[in-house]
């Protein structure tokens, strides 16, 4: 068959005709097709801010300082993102991450401060704030996908009693992380490059691959995109919809900890308006609310612009309310442009 | 322009120009002569039924009466004057109403703010509710269905209850003419009795009803008239409904002209082991005790009505909806109830009835459409080997003769036909040996549709037993070995498809008998 080279991602181009130009072709498209292609219009996005914020920050931007800063501080809401991303282009949706967050923040923490007290080895807190918000995702999964419950209702509902636990289980206080060996582990730089970031890029690549190279991924976007097709194909869309929601709450463990390593704090005031963040990061990445399609470097991008703008307000002292009005504006226009190329992939029928 | 001639003995009066008079109109679309020349003339007060094939052309002409599409040629008047219907409002009105299968209403609105949307009585925009109450019970007065609650939610009401309130809407507007597109599809033998009931009334005072039904006998009881279309033209018009005997209609119905070529079949007899064997079930309201059997490399046909029951049966065997009496064995193995993924694994396809909601990722590639259900065997772990996976597909595209035969191309830019052949290259690649199509050329163009019918045959010949549900009587006939016919849930015919013709068929589906 095709002898083309193992590396064809998207398109090994059969050998089909004595069609000439059919290489050419199927070689512009595929860099259509790629990631920079489908996400050129955020790439430039992000290169206008980067103009923005060398123009206006100067030195005080362009500094590897700087840049680390950025990535740092979207690094947490990054990891959610990701598995927002899954849920969304499987055609659901996830108001209980910021709660989740702050969940399994806090019983984690009180595990090391009450329970085990300083002799905890600093895995078994991480596996804590994993395991918890894993199960906090199964629960809303089992609610939408076998309690038929829409995903909207299902994770408000999660989200008001995850927050209310933490609260309960915090007592309302900060608890301050004393584990020396938690601290030095996430606290420290790889390369000079912050533990923080780098699990991000982590996440991001284990995301890309999951999505893009697994069966896992491709029965999303068949779940996403037509969950009656799915069904009558003989996928098991309940059980898939369970996963993604449990997926969701995997990353939101992960981003506990994070955000645990950063303030080195548990609390139930972590991750507030998280939900509103990671869903509008992953709208702006070009994730269709409907389901059925999106990248996780959309998401990403989309990720780094959010962080980014954040940044560029700061170093001018422009206030958070303006950053706000900023970001909804920039919620609107992406998605007028989502319509737009939405529209535009119909016209072709 | 000059009347019409009819046929004296329908109620009304002949000397007065028809309430609506059609003549000569021609819809075009792409590829298609959907009409042809349509004659029809409807006077005040009778019940004009409309008869024809599927494919005929009643469902155009009923949009283009209501306004929903602009003929290309030809004329209606209204009243005796030339009127051109532009839009949906326009129809309105003037007074004509068209009562469709689905009924339009809001499910969550009462029944009087149903009878009364987009005209509420209102005072400086407040609704006046105590009159939109009032006007919507004298309305179910009128249509005798007093019982009827105003306050009612309209999505908690049955099926027939529905019907009244979507007529009461019609009324509300100062109707003259109601199109009723196959109202007793969806009701039981009571509910059609006092629909008639309804019907005989609003007729008395004046109201001209378009009907269309393929019930012969409900035809008998209701109609005045009868005008039958065949391949988008009038065959013949203003048949007095009573007497016109059955066979006469079924012959004007009959051997239309779009002739497909079929494949021959295979002419040796299927003895031996059955692949699929099905087994006495049944759904409620749905089905009941449903036996038949399918042998490899045969292909047995289910014809019958929108509503008959033919559509459920395939897919309850399939495991979309569960059987809640019998069985259902592949090759003796029984199936799980209500399970698609033991279907799948089983063997079995389906190519659903609408593809594009039901089987298609319309924003996927042809690939991801095509190895859909097989994504297992181009896994290593959960990891896709997407170049076999490529690979593979583009090969059953090939065999298929896909065109364009580029797998990269999203599903939405193909055409009927050809999305089609993706949805049956998905079982293909996938192995599957007992396939059901569920009218597997709607929405395919008459080219395509003979190359459909010769790779369905191959299929068969290959070893895959086939069962195919379709509403196109010459289909179900020239495709299959074996026919069923299905009438109100039940298997009323089952034969050699030699043996049996088209009018038979249509006899048997239309009046729950052959000639």
């Amino acid at each position: 068959m095709s002898d083309s080279t193992a590396t064809v991602a998207t398109s090994g181009p059969p050998p089909v005709g004595p069609d000439d130009s059919a290489p050419e072709v199927s070689g512009l498209r595929r860099v259509f097709r790629g990631s920079v292609g489908r996400n050129l219009g955020l790439v430039l996005a992000l290169i206008i801010l980067i103009i923005v914020g060398v123009v206006t920050g100067g030195e005080r931007f362009a500094s590897v300082d700087n840049t680390l800063t950025i990535l740092r501080l979207g690094s947490v809401i990054g990891v959610v993102s990701i598995g927002m991303t899954f849920v969304i282009i499987g055609g659901g949706i996830d108001l209980s991450v910021g709660a989740n967050v702050a969940l399994a923040s806090v019983w984690a923490t009180t595990l090391a401060t009450q329970t085990m007290g300083k002799d905890i080895h600093w895995l078994v807190m991480v596996a804590c704030a994993i395991i918890v918000a894993t199960c906090v995702g199964l629960v809303n999964g089992l609610l939408i996908a076998y309690g038929k419950i829409a995903p909207f209702i299902a994770t408000l509902a999660m989200l008001a009693a995850a927050r209310g636990l933490a609260e309960i289980i915090a007592d309302r206080k900060t608890q301050i992380i004393t584990v020396q060996g938690f601290l030095d582990a996430f606290g420290a730089d790889v390369f000079g490059v912050p533990v923080l970031v780098l699990i991000f890029a982590v996440v991001a690549i284990i995301g890309w691959i999951l999505l893009n190279r697994t069966t896992f991924g491709r029965r999303t976007f068949a779940v996403g995109g037509n969950a009656e097709a799915a069904r009558l194909a003989g996928i098991r869309v309940k059980r898939h919809t369970l996963w993604l929601y449990a997926l969701l709450g995997s990353t939101c463990g992960v981003a506990a900890v994070m955000i645990m390593a950063r303030t080195t704090t548990g609390s139930s005031t972590h991750g507030m308006l998280y939900e509103l963040d990671a869903i509008a990061a992953v709208v702006i990445g070009g994730t269709l609310l409907t389901g059925g399609r999106g990248t996780i470097v959309g998401t990403v991008i989309g990720v780094l612009i959010f962080t980014m703008l954040n940044n560029i307000f700061t170093l001018n002292n422009l206030s958070i309310s303006a950053q706000a009005i900023a970001k909804g504006v920039i919620i609107v226009v992406a998605v007028l442009l989502q319509q737009r190329i939405a529209d535009r992939s119909r016209a072709v029928t | 322009m000059g009347t019409h001639p009819t046929e004296e003995g329908a109620t009304g009066t002949p000397s007065a120009p028809p309430l609506l008079e059609m003549s000569g109109i021609v819809k075009l679309f792409p590829g298609v002569k959907a009409l042809d020349g349509v004659d029809l003339d409807v006077v005040a007060g009778e019940v004009h039924c409309l008869l024809g094939q599927n494919g005929a052309g009643k469902s155009t002409l009923i949009k283009v009466l209501s306004g929903a599409h602009q003929p290309d040629e030809g004329t209606i008047s209204w009243d005796g004057e030339l009127v051109r219907l532009h839009t949906p409002t326009a129809a309105m009105r003037l007074g004509i109403a068209t009562i469709y299968q689905e009924l339009d209403l809001v499910n969550d609105l009462t029944v009087a703010q149903n009878i009364s949307l987009g005209h509420e009585p209102a005072t400086l925009g407040f609704d006046r509710r105590r009159d939109e109450r009032d006007t919507a019970a004298a309305l179910l007065l009128r249509l005798g269905h007093p019982e009827i609650a105003t306050t009612a939610v309209v999505g908690n009401l049955p099926a027939a209850g529905k019907q009244i309130v979507s007529m009461a809407r019609a009324l509300s507007r100062d109707v003259k003419l109601m199109i009723m597109d196959e109202p007793s599809a969806v009701l039981d033998q009571g509910e059609v009795a006092r629909l008639f009931h309804v019907i005989r009334d609003l007729t008395a005072n004046g109201v001209a009803v378009i009907y269309i039904s393929h019930r012969l006998e409900e035809i008998r009881a209701i109609g005045d008239r009868v005008t039958v279309l065949k391949d988008g033209r009038t065959v013949a018009t203003g048949l007095p409904a009573k007497t016109t005997p059955t066979a006469d209609v079924i012959r004007l119905m009959t051997g239309r002209t779009i002739e497909y070529v079929f494949p021959p079949r295979s002419g040796h007899a299927f003895t031996g082991e059955p692949l699929l064997e099905v087994t006495g079930i049944s759904r409620a309201r749905e089905f009941e005790d449903i036996t038949f059997s399918v042998h490899p490399g045969e292909v047995v046909g289910l014809a019958g009505l929108v509503g008959s029951g033919r559509s459920e049966i395939l897919e309850t065997v399939y495991g979309a909806r569960r059987f809640e009496t019998g069985s259902v064995t592949i090759e003796g193995k029984a199936l799980h109830a209500g399970s698609v993924p033991s279907a799948v694994s089983a063997g079995v396809g389906l190519c659903p009835e609408e593809r594009k909601s039901q089987a298609l990722l319309l924003d996927q590639t042809v690939v991801n459409n095509v190895t859909l259900p097989s994504l297992r065997r181009f896994a290593v772990g959960p990891f896709l080997r997407r170049h076999k996976e490529a690979q593979a597909a583009t090969r059953e595209i090939e065999t298929l003769d896909v065109r364009p035969a580029d797998p990269q191309r999203d599903a939405r830019t193909l055409s009927g036909g050809n999305q089609q052949k993706v949805v049956l290259a998905r079982w293909l690649l996938k192995g599957c040996r007992v396939l059901l199509l569920d009218e597997p050329t709607r929405g395919v163009d008459v080219g395509a549709r003979s190359e459909l019918y010769a790779l369905i045959r191959e299929l068969a010949t290959s070893g895959v037993a086939v069962l195919l549900v379709s509403s196109e009587v010459p289909e179900v006939l020239g495709l299959s070995d074996r026919v069923l016919v299905v009438r109100d849930g039940r298997i009323v015919h089952d034969g050699p498809a030699q043996e049996i013709d088209e009018s038979d068929v249509l006899g048997l589906v239309m009046e729950g008998s052959s000639r």
